[in-house]
């Protein structure tokens, strides 16, 4: 077989499997993060079958998935529900970063990892999933419960926290010294304010310097600014991720809807890459040994996540198993920690990657089963609520 | 609407929530989504924290559940004005993505003085603006609510989509 005839059988075999992949997470009510990375490390380096030819594809293209995600989640929140909910919440993502990032911290630092990989590991921690939780909460009937704004907020403010957290972790993982670092992340923060004022003031201009009648011109212009800004931001030494999701902030509410809608297929198409081209970049074997340490960490924040919704759902008035739906709803773990171990691992510190596969393994599988088992275990609480 | 307990709560990335207290007692939440489905719930009496049997809608379905409950009260209350006075007619315009006015003033559009027609409202996704100033903004997706003369209206829409 040639050259392009082997590339083209490999993606297309690869997308196959990850459509089956993605069906059968769907039946057990999963996320398919879980089933896609087991498939990536399956094929691959040190895997069963080599994907040789497609792999500089799959580097390439997880470039682009990882802008994409990026993107799509700073359109997913308006400024207006950003300052919302920092205003009402912020005790509560105060007590998710001091709760969550600590155990990750502490286990790189058990594990060996320099301190540069332990905040990675912070990082992986302390992000639940929003694309995990917000679809479970939808698929359990819990968007109309009185704890749902208090766990979409956490997530709301996770998500803004990763636009200061990602420029902190790449400058730590350069390696520029402290000073470089507190300067990365006050640049950080003036971007992401300036953006956000900038976008409550004058974002419907940038909406309609994007608009227009035709799809294709939209997506062309939509992805060509993205890629624009997320290349600029990364030559600057920050990170493409952030440029992506400053350009995801700076777009109004009227332009995001029609956005998401565009994106959508796309995203899902250049994630799946992002996935498979981290769990290509991991060799199973590499697994093993570090299993026993990533499903102790697993039970510590799944412990330390139930009290962040606990604390979250209680601030609101909620009873207890209001609060324990919260807490559980939030374990799950899964694109961001990937997105911040893919960081590490690309910074020169590949430890990472075995960790955080296998704890992003335990976590998004074992978080949706365990939000879903709370509600009849929580019934003996049901007297005693309120 | 005096007396009412209606509350409203942002979820952030789903919608806005809305939980409304009604005079027999029964708490209704319902979930705007931002793509316009919604849900309809009613809460558990021994745990008032979980919405329990959910009804789900699409956007179609939400669409023709207002149309049911909602629009025929207010094309009701216009029917009885144009009754009233005889030559005056109402219509709603949307304000589209491509609308020259998206993301300008209800002023700019300078509707009273070229077209003699008045907007009386703006209806913005769940809301509504009654009475709207001159420096309301309009976005894509608004709806206005206008009276005036058949052909005035026909000139205001023509204005709004941008064709004068």
């Amino acid at each position: 077989m040639n050259h392009v005839a082997a590339l083209l059988v490999e993606l297309g075999l690869l997308f196959l499997v990850l459509s089956l992949l993605g069906l059968l997470a769907r039946r057990l009510g999963l996320s398919p993060i879980p089933f896609v990375l087991v498939a990536a490390l399956a094929v691959g380096e040190g895997g069963i079958i080599p994907l040789d030819t497609a792999e500089p594809f799959l580097t390439a293209s997880a470039e682009i998935g990882l802008v994409l995600l990026l993107l799509t989640l700073g359109l997913e929140f308006s400024a207006e529900e950003l300052f919302g909910s920092f205003r009402r919440h912020a005790p509560s993502g105060v007590v998710d970063l001091v709760l969550n990032a600590p155990p990750g911290f502490a286990a790189g630092l058990l594990l060996g990892l320099p301190w540069e990989g332990a905040l990675a590991l912070a990082g992986i921690t302390w992000i639940s999933s929003s694309g995990i939780v917000a679809r479970l909460l939808g698929d359990l009937g819990r968007l109309a419960n009185r704890e749902t704004p208090a766990v979409l907020s956490v997530l709301v403010l996770e998500d803004l926290a990763m636009a200061l957290f990602l420029p902190l972790l790449v400058v730590a993982l350069a390696g520029d010294g402290p000073l470089d670092a507190v300067a990365a992340v006050a640049l950080a923060v003036g971007a992401v304010l300036l953006v956000l004022l900038a976008a409550r003031r004058h974002g419907h201009r940038l909406g309609r310097l994007l608009t227009h009648d035709d799809d294709e011109q939209v997506l062309l212009r939509l992805v060509g600014l993205t890629l624009l800004v997320a290349g600029l931001a990364q030559s600057l030494g920050a990170s493409a991720a952030v440029g992506a999701f400053l350009v995801g902030l700076a777009l109004p509410p009227s332009f995001a809807a029609r956005a998401r809608a565009l994106l959508g297929p796309l995203r899902d198409l250049f994630a799946a890459t992002f996935f498979v081209a981290f769990g290509l970049a991991t060799a199973p074997a590499e697994i093993v040994p570090v299993l026993p340490a990533a499903v102790l960490l697993a039970g510590v924040t799944i412990a330390t996540k139930l009290a962040t919704g606990w604390y979250a759902a209680r601030r609101e008035g909620v009873g207890v198993p209001g609060r324990l739906r919260a807490g559980t709803v939030l374990v799950a773990r899964g694109e961001f920690s990937i997105v911040i171990a893919g960081l590490a691992v690309a910074g020169g510190i590949p430890e990472v990657g075995p960790v955080a596969t296998a704890y992003v393994l335990v976590l998004a599988v074992s978080g949706p089963v365990l939000t879903r088992y709370v509600e009849p275990l929580s019934a003996p609480f049901l007297a005693r609520a309120r | 609407m005096p007396g009412m307990d209606l509350e409203e709560t942002l979820l952030p990335g789903v919608g806005v929530r809305y939980e409304l207290k009604t005079r027999a007692g029964e708490t209704l939440g319902i979930v705007v989504q931002r793509e316009g489905g919604a849900e309809i719930a009613v809460y558990d009496r021994r745990d008032p924290d979980r919405a329990r049997g959910v009804l789900r809608l699409t956007p179609e379905e939400a669409d023709a559940l207002a149309e049911v409950l909602g629009a025929p009260r207010l094309t009701q209350r216009f029917a009885d004005l144009s009754r009233e006075v005889p030559g005056l007619q109402s219509a709603r315009f949307p304000v589209g993505p491509g609308s020259p006015f998206d993301g300008r003033t209800l002023g700019d559009t300078r509707a009273r003085t070229l077209t003699g027609c008045s907007v009386v409202a703006i209806v913005r996704d769940a809301d509504v603006v009654p009475s709207p100033t001159p420096g309301d903004r309009l976005q894509a997706g608004d709806v206005l609510v206008a009276i005036g003369s058949a052909a005035g209206l026909e000139q205001l829409d023509r204005r709004l989509s941008g064709q004068v």
